[in-house]
């Protein structure tokens, strides 16, 4: 494989595995933001308890991926930095007030003391599960742009053709789809995070989040044979097709595994879908970087720097990977011995 | 406002903020594993107390930290795409090791800071160690790529497109290793009076407790250490400036023409239109001194550069006042407790006075010290290769996001007082950090 394409790969992992991990932490704060009902507080501190500790490590796998990307593939980067100047802004808007917000609130003296219920809600509530909630659409509105066709590159210069790429219908859905996923996936996990009624609580909003994943996934799949041909053939080409028809399985199992109980499997199928349909897009968007003039092998950088990538990897990977077994270990192992 | 200006604004105020939760990020860890280390050595409880509170303010200022720094890695493709087409791939190894820096920071800020009670004593005590030095080489890293747009090497200019990219040219940079010492110094110094002012205050106002005096030394201590070697350190990058950048230190020094037996400007205004420099104290020969180490060694001054290439004289004359002004002031006030503590009177209400001003003044140093730099080495935005103009985004409407992120950074900088001003009054307190789990137990794994 040509160091270029294989560091895609790595890209491509990475934000795979920014959307799994981040994206339970922005739907957290998106229940956070719709937290109902006599367990209100209590869905609150559970959302809390489960970011705290790992938020910011997850958080990590994002600038990652942005790092890759400006030091692998250094003209792709420059486009995008260009043509998505509103939507980026606005997603560091949203970055900047989420973090804010939860570290405000849980260090703020109301927040360190238990929330009761019937309190009224520090304002840094709000921001946060307003931010939650604005982050992960703009960051799939920007996906969306990647693949809408709309932003053009020739000779370093960008211009955009038509309606601005973040808010071209394959976007809108792209935006809406990132929203679902992440309310979901943080459903799932706190499902599996909490017991008694308040797993109930989240098992029901798990049930609902799913409900809308599929039915944006019904959407979606018509609108990008309109609207994304290029994509549409990627999605159904030999390459992505065994993944998408794994992550359909998975959601199917994801369903059935939270109807019938079975949480750590739900949790599980859940990730295995998220990481199928993302990295299903990818390999279907696939050698294109920003469609239709940026490829993976047009964009790449110096050969030596996409070789040092590659080369210190592993030992990044061999300090890394220990590192946040313990870190999951010991504020999530409980959950997965206690569970009968 | 243009774009040039707008986008040098929103960069100096992103990194402004950023830089203060950076400088935090490398100090605090450091003070809070001694603070632990203290308590598990001596089982004082106060050294624990101290530790958790300082945990706590962590906690606050490495979340902003790492929002801040992520709008940078934004920024740098928003504000200078241009740039980031030419140089993303050169620079780009240091902020890849980074990455992985950053990780490992992440990850055992966590541990640290909710791992009270489920770590074992000890093992919660080797859990800051990795972030105290993650957060270092974190600093030392992103300074290889800053090093490198002073001093660029490892790469050839072809059709205006970098060739033959050395993968290890931002640690090629011979800037690297001056400005990253300096600059790590800086954070102690930053940080280390910075919150021995707060326990000064504290002392003023009748909380003259073992906590408090604890307090105090500990951060006096680094803070001390650090700021002596600070000027030893400076005059190794300002030997070095003076080869490689001669026209930042000629700004800095505000030298308008070459001349053998340069004297040491102290203080004064530069007027950069009528080249000279009202109000200042010239040592005589002293610049000469200084940087070749020959009372008679001819110094290059602006005269030998054309107006389009000289930097900002005032600016950075100013700027580079400051830090050193701020750094000999530190000195003397490091230096004062020291001896006072010797004569057994630390508490003394002018030394605790004196140590609450001087409270910001590490970072006022930092932050002018990055002026001197980055403003010094305008108009470039790599030194010699590519100018600041020539990186700039060509997308409008920098202005109104210059507006909006300042007036954010602003907010939060004001929320944040607040919240650590509330901490930091508060009495010491053990209790746990977190908000209360839903469903109580957990496990400890030592
Ligand atoms: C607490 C902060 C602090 C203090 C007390 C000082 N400095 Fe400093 N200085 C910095 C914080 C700083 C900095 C912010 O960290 C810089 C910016 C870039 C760098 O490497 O360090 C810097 C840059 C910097 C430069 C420019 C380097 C370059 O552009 O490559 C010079 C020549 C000096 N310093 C010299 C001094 C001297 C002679 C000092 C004598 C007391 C001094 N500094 C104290
Ligand atoms: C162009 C300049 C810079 C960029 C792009 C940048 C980028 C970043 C990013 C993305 C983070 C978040 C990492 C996390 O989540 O932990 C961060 C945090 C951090 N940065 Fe920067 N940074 C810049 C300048 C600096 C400088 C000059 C220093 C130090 C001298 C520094 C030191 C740190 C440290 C220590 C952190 C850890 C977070 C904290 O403790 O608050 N950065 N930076
Ligand atoms: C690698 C990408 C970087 C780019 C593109 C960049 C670019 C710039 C530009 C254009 C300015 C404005 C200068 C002026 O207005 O006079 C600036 C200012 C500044 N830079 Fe850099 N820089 C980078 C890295 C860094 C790093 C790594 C640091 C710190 C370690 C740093 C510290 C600063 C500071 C503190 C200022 C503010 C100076 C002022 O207030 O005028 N920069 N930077």
């Amino acid at each position: 494989m040509s160091p270029e394409n294989a560091v895609a790969g790595v890209t491509l992992a990475a934000a795979v595995v920014y959307a799994v991990l981040a994206g339970a932490d922005f739907g957290g704060g998106i229940w956070d933001l719709l937290a109902r009902g006599p367990r209100r507080e209590e869905q609150r501190a559970a959302v809390a308890h489960a970011m705290g500790p790992v938020w910011e490590a997850n958080h990590v796998w994002l600038i990652f991926v942005i790092v890759l990307l400006f030091t692998a593939f250094p003209p792709a980067f420059a486009a995008l930095g260009v043509a998505l100047f509103v939507p980026f802004h606005l997603v560091l808007l949203g970055i900047i007030l989420r973090g804010a917000a939860f570290v405000f609130r849980a260090y703020s003296p109301q927040g360190a003391r238990p929330l009761l219920p019937g309190r009224p809600r520090p304002r840094w509530g709000v921001v946060f599960g307003a931010a939650s909630a604005l982050t992960p659409v703009l960051l799939g509105m920007c996906l969306g742009a990647v693949s809408s066709g709309g932003v053009r590159v020739r000779g370093g210069e960008v211009w955009i053709q038509g309606t601005p790429p973040w808010l071209t219908p394959v976007a809108l859905v792209m935006g809406a789809f990132a929203l679902a996923v992440c309310a979901y996936l943080a459903a799932v996990y706190l499902a599996n995070e909490t017991r008694g009624p308040l797993r109930d609580d989240f098992r029901c909003r798990a049930l609902w989040a799913g409900t809308a994943t599929v039915a944006l996934s019904v959407l979606a799949l018509p609108l990008l044979r309109v609207e994304a041909p290029h994509l549409w053939r990627g999605l159904l080409s030999a390459r992505a097709l065994p993944l998408l028809a794994v992550g359909v399985g998975a959601a199917l199992l994801s369903g059935w595994a939270l109807l019938a109980r079975r949480f750590r499997l739900a949790r599980v199928a859940t990730v295995a879908q998220t990481a199928c349909l993302l990295a299903g897009w990818g390999i279907a968007q696939f050698p294109y970087l920003v469609y239709p003039d940026v490829t993976v092998g047009s964009a790449a950088g110096p050969p030596g720097t996409l070789r040092f990538v590659l080369w210190t990897l592993p030992f990044g990977m061999a300090l890394l990977l220990p590192s946040l077994w313990l870190l999951f270990r010991v504020f999530k192992g409980e959950h997965l011995t206690r569970e009968e | 406002m243009d774009t040039l200006t707008a986008a040098r604004a929103q960069m100096e105020v992103s990194l402004a903020f950023h830089m203060v939760f950076a400088a935090l990020g490398i100090g605090m860890p450091l003070l809070m594993v001694v603070a632990e280390g203290l308590w598990l050595r001596t089982g004082s409880e106060h050294y624990r107390h101290l530790a958790r509170k300082w945990g706590k303010a962590t906690a606050l200022t490495f979340a902003v930290g790492a929002v801040s720094g992520t709008a940078l890695s934004f920024e740098l493709g928003l504000l200078w795409p241009r740039f980031m087409a030419f140089a993303g791939g050169i620079v780009g190894p240091a902020f890849a090791l980074e990455g992985y820096a950053f990780f490992v920071e992440a990850v055992f800020v966590g541990l640290y800071l909710y791992g009270w009670d489920r770590l074992a004593p000890r093992a919660h005590w080797w859990a800051g160690i990795p972030v105290a030095l993650s957060g270092m080489a974190s600093g030392v890293l992103v300074v290889a790529a800053n090093a490198w747009m002073q001093n660029p090497v490892g790469f050839r200019v072809v059709d205006g497109r970098p060739m033959d990219v050395s993968p290890f040219a931002p640690f090629q940079s011979p800037a690297w290793l001056q400005m990253s010492i300096h600059s790590t110094l800086s954070c102690y110094v930053a940080t280390g009076f910075a919150v021995a002012g707060v326990y000064a205050v504290g002392m003023l106002r009748g909380r003259r407790d073992a906590y408090h005096r604890s307090a105090l030394g500990i951060a006096l201590a680094v803070a001390t250490a650090a700021a002596v070697l600070q000027p030893l350190s400076g005059d190794l990058s300002a030997r070095h400036v003076a080869r490689h950048q001669p026209a930042k230190l000629a700004a800095a020094e505000a030298l308008f023409r070459t001349r053998a037996g340069a004297p040491l400007l102290v203080g004064g205004i530069p007027d950069a239109r009528a080249e000279t420099v009202r109000w200042g104290i010239e040592i005589p020969r002293g610049l000469s001194l200084l940087v070749a180490h020959r009372p008679d060694a001819a110094v290059m001054g602006l005269d030998r550069f054309a107006p389009a290439d000289r930097p900002n004289v005032t600016v950075a004359h100013l700027a580079f006042q400051v830090m050193v002004g701020c750094g000999f002031a530190l000195i003397g006030l490091g230096g004062g407790y020291w001896l006072a503590r010797r004569r057994g009177q630390a508490e003394g209400a002018w030394l605790l006075r004196a140590l609450a001003a001087g409270s910001p003044l590490g970072f006022l140093a930092l932050e002018a010290g990055w002026i001197v730099t980055e403003v010094g080495r305008q108009p470039w935005i790599v030194q010699g290769v590519m100018r600041t103009r020539d990186g700039v985004t060509p997308v409008a409407g920098v202005p109104a996001t210059f507006f909006g992120f300042a007036l954010l950074y602003l907010l939060l900088g004001v929320a944040l007082a607040l919240l650590l001003r509330r901490l930091a009054t508060g009495a010491p307190e053990p209790a746990p950090l977190a908000v209360p789990a839903p469903h109580a137990g957990g496990r400890r794994v030592a």
